[in-house]
């Protein structure tokens, strides 16, 4: 069996992590593509370069982007964010990776993205093959707009992660979560109830339909751990919870628990942080 | 403006995935049930264009019988009649969105179809992008930013380290992403409205499945069992030494 293995680059990570679900399949060729991003252009440029082959993305949006595209050229079945391929049948995620579905597909070929960390990166960079898609009349990317970050790191880079949930109680309460991430360069998040009370913005918020982050270590402050905040930060090398409630999901998902008011915790962690750094 | 928004019907799952006893589905004799918060943006987004220009707002779902809760929520934020294709059996993405494009094509044309980026539950990416194929229509997914002016559509991709733009000529098919805007909620008498709306429902017959489910799994080890570093401000010290073994403090 031989398979097309389509990369955002020939390093990208989650593209390194595709060529290793296609290596598993058969005979791999890798491709990039040129040019500026342009879906249906970029997917039948691959769609040409595949024959029957096979094709495999990086569980990206752009990948599952592009595939989906290839789908629908092709007209044939795609499965997203696949964890495990036996044969005609495989493993793919659901709810944001806190559920899997055991499913088999029915089609000559197979087109796959592989989900996110589910495969290990086996090779720093490869060779690929760079295609030129045509690009008359796409629809591409014709501009780029970069947010003002004010200089913080971001949610999605940071290595520490402060988060806020229900618990924190207003959008003041955070101003204990801000300055302990002051303290540790970390970037402030919270859960999907914070933001649809208004107290953060969605750019902050952390979880299946927000921003999905891997920090070496979380700070689930006051929040429960609905799936859906699970769903964005089980990617945490080290996740640590605070909450008064001793019963609370979130504890299900933490290396490390502190059981009590958030509103005297935090600050306490904060003056222990600065009376360790002023020694 | 005509705006088309397709939803789909999920439990709110909570705190645990529970599996139903042959697998097939999320138990959800005690759950509630609602839309994705992308598909919820997609509604707002489209009622807020229509409220500043004028036209309709459909919402179509294709799910069970108690869906039509789902397109009276869709309705109490504004849309203006609904469209159900009445299933009870869960659906693969490839025939979801020939179903789809079927109904559409028996409408008026629509000048926009809106989708979530992804389903809740399934996670396909690919619904709104095969509809956009059938129906012969540009598509743009993942919007957090959309104007509407003058038979285009601006729309802003989220991407690692800011937004892509696209400009795009209507008719077209976008998705959406939550943190396009903010829902409203609704009010008693916009829910008390939303009762009598219009709502179209017909039963469909589910194809065979080409990605064909054949059980869930809940995964395993998922759950830990955590280290408590002490209760109250006093676990303080032995916190910043955990801080200091991981290497962040």
């Amino acid at each position: 069996m031989s398979v097309l293995v389509f990369m955002e680059s020939a390093d990208d990570e989650l593209s390194r992590q595709a060529l290793t679900l296609a290596q598993s399949l058969g005979d791999v060729r890798a491709v990039t593509v040129d040019g500026p991003y342009a879906p249906a252009a970029w997917a039948a440029a691959i769609v040409e370069a595949a024959g029957g082959d096979d094709i495999v993305g990086p569980g990206s949006d752009r990948g599952n982007e592009v595939l989906a595209h290839v789908a629908a050229q092709l007209d044939l079945p795609f499965a997203a964010n696949v964890s495990e391929v036996r044969g005609d049948e495989l493993t793919r995620i659901r709810w944001g990776g806190t559920l899997l579905e055991e499913a088999r597909l029915h089609a000559d070929r197979r087109l796959l993205t592989a989900a996110p960390f589910a495969f290990v990166a086996s090779v720093e960079s490869t060779q690929a093959q760079v295609l030129a898609p045509n690009l008359d009349g796409a629809v591409a990317v014709v501009d780029h707009v970069a947010p003002d970050t004010g200089g913080k790191v971001s949610l999605a880079d940071a290595k520490v992660v402060v988060s806020g949930g229900r618990g924190v109680g207003s959008a003041d309460g955070f101003g204990i979560l801000e300055e302990l991430a002051g303290l540790l360069d970390a970037a402030v998040g919270c859960s999907r109830v914070v933001t649809s009370a208004g107290w953060r913005p969605h750019s902050d918020q952390v979880g299946q339909t927000g921003t999905k982050v891997s920090p070496d270590l979380y700070i689930a402050c006051g929040i429960s751990g609905a799936t859906q905040h699970i769903a964005g930060c089980k990617g945490a090398k080290a996740l640590l919870a605070i909450n008064a409630d001793r019963e609370a999901t979130i504890f299900a998902h933490a290396d490390y628990a502190v059981i009590g008011d958030l509103h005297e915790i935090v600050p306490a962690i904060a003056a222990e942080l600065r009376k360790v750094k002023g020694s | 403006m005509r705006i088309l928004v397709c939803v789909k019907r999920v439990p709110i799952t909570g705190g645990r995935m529970v599996l139903t006893a042959d697998a097939q589905a999320i138990e959800t004799k005690h759950l509630g049930f609602t839309i994705s918060p992308h598909e919820e943006c997609g509604v707002e987004e489209a009622v807020r264009i229509v409220e500043a220009g004028g036209g309709e707002v459909v919402v179509l779902t294709l799910g069970p019988e108690e869906a039509a809760e789902q397109i009276r929520d869709c309705m109490a934020i504004g849309a203006d009649r609904g469209i159900h294709l009445v299933s009870s059996e869960e659906w693969d993405a490839q025939a979801t969105a020939a179903a789809i494009a079927e109904a559409i094509r028996g409408e008026e044309p629509f000048d926009l179809v809106v989708f979530g980026n992804e389903s809740a539950d399934a996670g396909g990416y690919q619904v709104g992008i095969r509809v956009a194929y059938a129906l012969g229509l540009p598509v743009v997914t993942g919007l957090k930013g959309l104007t509407v002016d003058g038979g285009r559509a601006r729309c802003e991709q989220e991407v690692p380290g800011g937004r892509d733009v696209y400009d795009v000529a209507l008719p077209a098919v976008v998705t959406v992403k939550e943190g396009l805007n903010l829902p409203r909620y609704p009010s008693v008498p916009a829910k008390l409205r939303a009762k009598s709306k219009p709502l179209d429902a017909r039963p469909v017959e589910r194809p065979v499945s080409k990605l064909e489910k054949l059980r869930l799994v809940v995964p395993a080890g998922s759950r830990k069992q955590a280290e408590i570093l002490g209760e109250g401000p006093g676990a303080a010290p032995r916190v910043v030494e955990v801080m200091q073994q991981l290497g962040v403090a």
